[in-house]
Formats: C-alpha cells, sequence, structure tokens
C-alpha cells in the first residue's frame, strides 16, 4: 500500500475550491438538515485549515455506489458526498438530509448516521468518524454505536440547535478532553 | 440477538501500521495537538464503508491534466510528465477512478493566500490538476518540477519537492492523500513528514522512479509513480460488480 501524507495547508485552490456543501437539492426526498461542523485541536482552538469530508445514503437509505444492491434507486436529486475546508472559526457548512438506514452485518440495520473523513496540517493520516442524529430512535440499537464505550457515544451525536430547527450542530475534537470517537476502518 | 451476518459485504483488508505514518510524531510539531490520544475503535465494515464517492464529483477539463496549459503563457521550470498506475493490493488496475494533484510552482511557492514564502507566483500556474484513470489504471499530469520550500516546523526546516495526490478508490476506506517525492532529493533525511512513516521501505514507495521511457525527446523529463490503494478481504460475487 502507499503510505499516507498530510494534506498540508495548501489545498484550498485544489481540493476545495468547488466546496461542495449543498448534497441535497431543491427536490430532495428527506429531512433538511443544515449541518454545521466544527473542527477544534487539543486546547480546544478552532482548526481554520481542515477538510471535512461526508459520504453519506440517501432519505432511503441507498448508497450511490455498485455495490449497493438494494431495490430501489437512488434519489437523483441528492449527491452522497460533501466536502469543505473549515473556516477561521473551524466551522464548514453542508446542507444534505437525514439519511436513511441503511444494512449493517446484522439483520438490524444501522442508525440513520454519516460517515466522515477529517483531513488536516498536522495530520498523518485522514480520521473515519460517524455522525448520528442525537434525536434518532434508532441510536439505541445500532451496532457501531454499541461497540463505543458508552461514555464516548456523545461524542457521536449531532444536536438540533433549539433557536434554528433543522440546524445541527456536530463538534469534532482530534484530542483533549473531548476527543471524538474515531474509527480503525 | 442478531447473530447472521450479511454475506453480501465483503470487507477490505486492514492497514499494517508499519507501513504508515505515526499519527503523533513529534518531530512534525503540528501533530502534537491533532492526534487522537485514545485508540481508534475498530468497526467491522458494512455497507457504509465498502461504498464510497466513485465517481468523482468535478466534470474533467481539457486541460486538468496539463498544468503547463492551464494559462495564456507557459510556467517557468522544468517541464516534467508525472505517469503511473493505481492499483489495489492484488495488483489489480483501478479504472475510471479521480486523481487529483496540488503543488509549489518551480520556485517553491503555492498558489494560496497563505502562503508567504517570499518567492515568486508565477502568473502561467496555479499547480492543481485533475485526471481519471484508465483502463489500465494508468493516469498521466504534464507540469512542471516544483521547488522545495521551506516552513517553520524547525530552525532551516525545508521541505523536499514534492506534488500532493488525492484519490477516491472505489470505497469509503480507499481514500487516500500522500505525496510524491524525486528521487535523490539531499532533503529526505531532514523531513519529518517523509520520516514519520516507520518503514523504509514503504518510505520509498512515496518517491517516483526517474523513467528514461517516459521521458520525451527535446520536451520533458518522465517519472513513474504507481499507487496503491488498499486490497479486498475476498472477492466480492459478480453481482454486487
Ligand atoms: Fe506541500
Amino acid at each position: 500500500m502507499t503510505p499516507s501524507q498530510t494534506v498540508g495547508p495548501f489545498f484550498g485552490f485544489s481540493l476545495t475550491a468547488n466546496p461542495l456543501g449543498q448534497m441535497a437539492g431543491p427536490g430532495a426526498t428527506g429531512e433538511p438538515v443544515r449541518l454545521m461542523v466544527r473542527v477544534f485541536d487539543e486546547e480546544g482552538a478552532p482548526i481554520p485549515d481542515a477538510i471535512v469530508e461526508l459520504w453519506q445514503a440517501d432519505a432511503s437509505g441507498k448508497y450511490e455506489h455498485p455495490e449497493d444492491t438494494q431495490a430501489q434507486a437512488p434519489d437523483p436529486a441528492f449527491c452522497g458526498f460533501g466536502r469543505m475546508g473549515t473556516e477561521e472559526t473551524g466551522t464548514c457548512v453542508f446542507h444534505t438530509i437525514r439519511p436513511g438506514r441503511v444494512p449493517g452485518v446484522t439483520e438490524k440495520k444501522q442508525a440513520p448516521h454519516i460517515n466522515v473523513i477529517v483531513l488536516a496540517r498536522g495530520m498523518l493520516d485522514g480520521l473515519f468518524t460517524r455522525i448520528y442524529f442525537a434525536d434518532d430512535p434508532a441510536n439505541g440499537e445500532d451496532d457501531a454505536l454499541a461497540l463505543v464505550p458508552e461514555d464516548r457515544r456523545s461524542t457521536l451525536l449531532a444536536r438540533q440547535d433549539p433557536a434554528q430547527p433543522g440546524t445541527w450542530n456536530f463538534e469534532i475534537h482530534l484530542s483533549g478532553n473531548r476527543e471524538t470517537v474515531f474509527f480503525d476502518l | 440477538m442478531h447473530p447472521r451476518v450479511d454475506k453480501r459485504v465483503i470487507g477490505y483488508r486492514r492497514v499494517d501500521p508499519q507501513g504508515q505514518p505515526r499519527r503523533l510524531y513529534e518531530p512534525y510539531k503540528s501533530t502534537v495537538l491533532r492526534s487522537p490520544r485514545r485508540p481508534l475503535i475498530h468497526l467491522p465494515h458494512t455497507l457504509s464503508e465498502v461504498t464510497g464517492p466513485m465517481y468523482g464529483h468535478n466534470p474533467i477539463g481539457e486541460s486538468d491534466n496539463d498544468l503547463t496549459r492551464q494559462h495564456a503563457g507557459e510556467p517557468l521550470g522544468e517541464r516534467i510528465i508525472v505517469t503511473g498506475r493505481v492499483l489495489d493490493e492484488d495488483r489489480r488496475p483501478l479504472r475510471n477512478t479521480l486523481v487529483e494533484i496540488w503543488q509549489a510552482n518551480a520556485a517553491g511557492r503555492y498558489f494560496h493566500v497563505k502562503d508567504n514564502h517570499p518567492a515568486p507566483l508565477d502568473p502561467n500556474f496555479t499547480g492543481a490538476g485533475r485526471a481519471f484513470t484508465d483502463d489500465e489504471g494508468r493516469y498521466r499530469f504534464v507540469t512542471i518540477k516544483p521547488g522545495a520550500y521551506p516552513w517553520r516546523n524547525h530552525h532551516n526546516a525545508w521541505r523536499p519537492a514534492h506534488i500532493h495526490f488525492s484519490l477516491f478508490g472505489p470505497a469509503l476506506v480507499t481514500r487516500l492523500v500522500t505525496q510524491m517525492y524525486f528521487p535523490g532529493d539531499p532533503l529526505f533525511p531532514f523531513d519529518p513528514i517523509f520520516n514519520s512513516i516507520r518503514d523504509e521501505r514503504a518510505r520509498e514507495r512515496l518517491i517516483s522512479r526517474f523513467d528514461m521511457d517516459t521521458t520525451q525527446p527535446e520536451w520533458a523529463l518522465g517519472f513513474q509513480f504507481d499507487i496503491v490503494l488498499r486490497g479486498r478481504d475476498g472477492t466480492p460475487f459478480e453481482e454486487n460488480r
């Protein structure tokens, strides 16, 4: 395998020159989600030069990919991939929908989740995490969440902003006492 | 409770940490505040991990793989051809996969507002390219050789000349961001980013190979750089293709 190296600080004119924050088109099916992702370092300082990439299923739980052999067609008004660079405040915003439940390793389907890759200067390899929705009743039976120690599960939950319905906040702490759960995939 | 394994998903081979950089590597100072301290949690692969954004997202323009033809004039510097194959660990070619690159100009300066290295910008060079691989997994770029540049990691710190590469491959877990180096660079022993990789043979996989067959007479030197993404744990069933 070819080893990983850091994305460095100067990707902006290439990788995020055409930011892909708008994943849900006007006709997309599903519950609209304005997702604000913030990335922080060990001291809680915002990281202004990270890339956040999202990959998710559409509202019916279908990934637009040949290995998703479920019968339904993917929503043509929805793009499952998003990629944004963070701003000075460590923030980037995606306009997406709450994904449907996708098959897992057992008969139970997985709880709605968004797969995340974080890249930045100072990170020699990307990190994988997942975003779940704090109010989702399926979280209690999700196989991946069950593998996470109970006291750390909350780091994987996006929470709806009570002042702005439809806006969800998710914090990624690369290190420190609020360190996000990252997955070895 | 639900022990029956969904056999339709065939995972990807796990990564050998010896062949990868240490995430926390003090000589590269920025890693200290940007690396998790707790162990990563092992997840079995599901549809979420074996799918991924494989078709890219931007249409490829005519000059996207020729970084010397993106402006009115020709950029300054040594014109080079960089080509190679994208393969999986079983040496199978990965077709129609997106390869994105970005780099400094010949003077070691990036086209980026935050790059304040006092070296000249080149009005004829942006330094960003993209290409899709062909049926043999091959990509090809024409560009100029990037210059070494200083950074503030330690006293007199210089990065060896490099081109940044970004690939998706067929799945979430095949995502790779890396850097390609040039053979014989005297800065290798001093670069903590290069030396963060534990295994010397793995480090050498990031060094391109000068190739006389790729070199074109009276025009450009050629370099070969193959990229190997994670392989499958087994053979996916044909109907899943
Ligand atoms: Fe660089």
